[in-house]
């Protein structure tokens, strides 16, 4: 085998213009494939992470809605007649009861989730309707009691936040962030006192302490960020009042299956992610596909190049060939030597298109990328992934064993008597 | 001829190409060949010498008869086990050096003797040395195979031949190409080869004057052996 190599690297050696070229081929294509796909894959991190980083897996609450049986239908009737359906009643416009729209019996569910193999983390959420007061104005607000450091933790809440540190939220007495569109409407920042009054009428004053973006406007001009102890107070509450556990699992694919399964266990609502975000797995899909298979398009292209050479190459070198047979080389050897060729040209051009790769994806790494959307990115996001490394490696020794193979075999059926006949 | 070794047997080898018509190239040609023996094959251009040379050396396999080398019958042997078989046993000198251009002297000498892989690297190197010293182009060995003279050629060719220590040596018209001084030269070799290595040769030829000089001509006419004649 080591001869066979050998020989192999002096015939490449003869042709070494060519060789380079089919050589530089395969690295241009691994090039691009590795670039191409660490670059969409990054896009598409970037993209999902928009909705998936904020999205609570399955997120538990409670809606205030009509009761789905009314007394009226607890009702039993005297039924004289079995031949019709009996009395029946109409009620239009059931209101729901004055109930309040916390998650009953919180803390349990907390715990029994805490528990639960599959969940990654529980963090439970208090939200409130409020109104700003600014001057003689009011804005409508939301205002998230959330935990704090589990936020940090599980959603980047970090990341989101431009200005501020989340340890003075989750600590400071009386202490929002705002959204950064609502902050630019009150003209709030950081240290200043707005006026909230919530549903019920009460007012008080919060500290801004920080400010947040998510790059959606809608959200960023309503949403706020307080701890829950602080809504708690806000609203007159007690501590064990919430509105929202939200649940992050370990895998994301079982969420609907387990929003059903909380739902039906903790006589909750439940819904998930993909039920929430339908649309952008789709997206994510279509441009996964349309990157490989420009990249495995390259790949052949590049295959074709090495078959040709090779052809070339075995044609220019049937004297060779017919000697080696003659003088003891098998078939099989001959055979062996044109797919070393192949093989040695897809390697030098597969690590050399890897490191091309690399550095072309450190490149677009550094080029800037700001957008409002985004305020946390700098630059155009790329995914270093091993994964594409490994897939455009594999894939180029299978595309020069594959484009190497045809010409070896018919190096292989040169009959030397033939050719050494023939001069 | 009993009692001697036979390197090459051949036993009623029929032979027929078929493209455009069929011709009938060889008739049951017999032959044998003993140890140490220099033998030349003769005869006009057509007669099929060099087709039967191509059935001895084992490479053309498409014949009928029965042909056994060093006492192995190869009629049925596998295409690997023939180019083993060549590469062991066999060893060629042809009209047109073909060396391979790629490779030094000293590695086109070796190259036989490390695909056998009999001795290591070095004993080959070493060997490969010793025969090119005796065919007196030691000093060419660092040179590219397309830097040397053709007379030169042809003796790198010889020793490439000689690496393995063959049995039998195959030439098909390896002084055709060459002028009568190197012709003489390669000769010299031929019959210190055949005397003092004690290898058989078998030479294609139609040089009379080559011929004349050997220990046995067989003469071909129309692919039939007509003639074989022990040097008086």
């Amino acid at each position: 085998m080591l001869l066979l190599i050998e020989i192999a690297v002096t015939l490449l050696r003869a042709k070494l213009r060519q060789s380079i070229i089919a050589a530089v081929g395969v690295m241009f294509s691994i090039a691009m494939f590795v670039t191409l796909l660490g670059f969409m894959n990054g896009l598409n991190q970037l993209l999902d992470g928009l909705v998936l980083n904020r999205t609570p897996h399955v997120r538990l609450y409670n809606e205030l809605k009509v009761s789905d049986k009314q007394p009226i239908d607890l009702v039993r009737f005297p039924g004289p007649s079995t031949f019709d359906a009996g009395p029946y009643h109409i009620i239009r416009s059931a209101k729901p009861k004055n109930e309040l729209p916390r998650l009953r019996n919180a803390t349990a569910i907390m715990s029994a989730l805490e528990k639960d193999d599959r969940v990654l983390a529980v963090s439970p959420r208090l939200v409130a309707q409020v109104l700003f007061n600014v001057g003689t104005t009011e804005l409508n607000g939301i205002v998230n009691g959330v935990d704090v450091m589990k936020e940090v933790q599980y959603y980047k809440f970090k990341d989101y936040l431009v200005e501020g540190e989340p340890y003075d939220l989750a600590t400071g007495n009386n202490a929002i962030v705002l959204g950064k569109g609502l902050a630019d409407l009150m003209e709030a920042k950081i240290g200043d006192l707005v006026q909230v009054t919530t549903a019920s009428g009460d007012r008080s004053m919060l500290r801004v302490v920080g400010l947040f973006q998510t790059g959606i406007a809608e959200y960023d001009k309503v949403q706020c960020y307080a701890s829950i102890k602080t809504v708690q107070k806000l609203i007159a509450r007690p501590s064990s009042y919430y509105t929202d556990i939200n649940v992050k699992l370990h895998d994301l694919a079982n969420a609907p299956s387990m929003a059903r399964e909380f739902e039906s266990r903790f006589s909750v609502q439940a819904v998930d992610i993909r039920t929430a975000n339908a649309q952008f797995e789709t997206g994510s899909d279509v441009r996964n596909i349309i990157s490989y298979a420009v990249g495995v398009v390259l790949l052949i292209v590049a295959g074709f190049g090495i078959y040709n050479i090779l052809n070339m190459m075995i044609y220019e070198k049937l004297d060779a060939i017919a000697i080696l047979k003659a003088t003891g080389f098998n078939g099989r050897d001959v055979q062996r030597i044109f797919l070393l060729l192949s093989i040695i040209i897809g390697l030098v051009g597969g690590v050399g298109g890897l490191a091309g790769g690399f550095a072309l994806q450190k490149v677009i790494d550094n080029i800037p990328f700001k957008t409002e959307a985004l305020p946390t990115v700098t630059t155009y996001p790329i995914d270093f992934s091993l994964k594409f490394y490994i897939i455009a490696v594999t894939f180029a020794l299978l595309t020069t064993w594959v484009a190497g193979w045809f010409p070896a075999r018919k190096a292989s059926q040169v009959d030397p008597v033939e050719i050494i006949r023939g001069k | 001829m009993s009692g001697k070794d036979l390197v090459l047997q051949v036993e009623k080898v029929n032979k027929s190409f078929h493209d455009p018509i069929t011709v009938k190239v060889l008739k049951d040609v017999s032959l044998e060949i003993a140890k140490g023996e220099f033998v030349s094959i003769t005869g006009k251009s057509g007669c099929g010498k060099s087709t039967l040379l191509y059935i001895l050396s084992t490479m053309d396999t498409d014949y009928e008869g029965e042909l056994r080398i060093d006492g192995e019958p190869t009629r049925l042997a596998t295409k690997t086990r023939l180019a083993h078989l060549r590469n062991e046993k066999i060893g060629f000198v042809f009209q047109f050096h073909y060396l391979l251009n790629e490779f030094s002297v000293l590695h086109n000498v070796m190259l036989p003797g490390l695909k056998l892989g009999k001795k290591s690297k070095a004993e080959v190197e070493q060997r490969a040395m010793e025969l090119l010293r005796e065919l007196e182009i030691g000093d060419q060995a660092l040179k590219g195979a397309h830097q040397i003279s053709g007379g030169q050629k042809q003796r790198v060719a010889i020793a490439r031949a000689m690496i393995n220590d063959p049995l039998i040596i195959m030439g098909d018209e390896p002084t055709g190409n060459l002028d009568s001084r190197n012709g003489e030269i390669v000769f010299g070799i031929f019959q210190r080869i055949a005397q003092e290595h004690k290898r058989s040769l078998l030479i294609v030829t139609h040089d009379q004057d080559f011929a004349a000089r050997t220990d046995r001509i067989i003469e071909m006419d129309d692919g039939r052996v007509v003639g074989s004649a022990d040097r008086a």
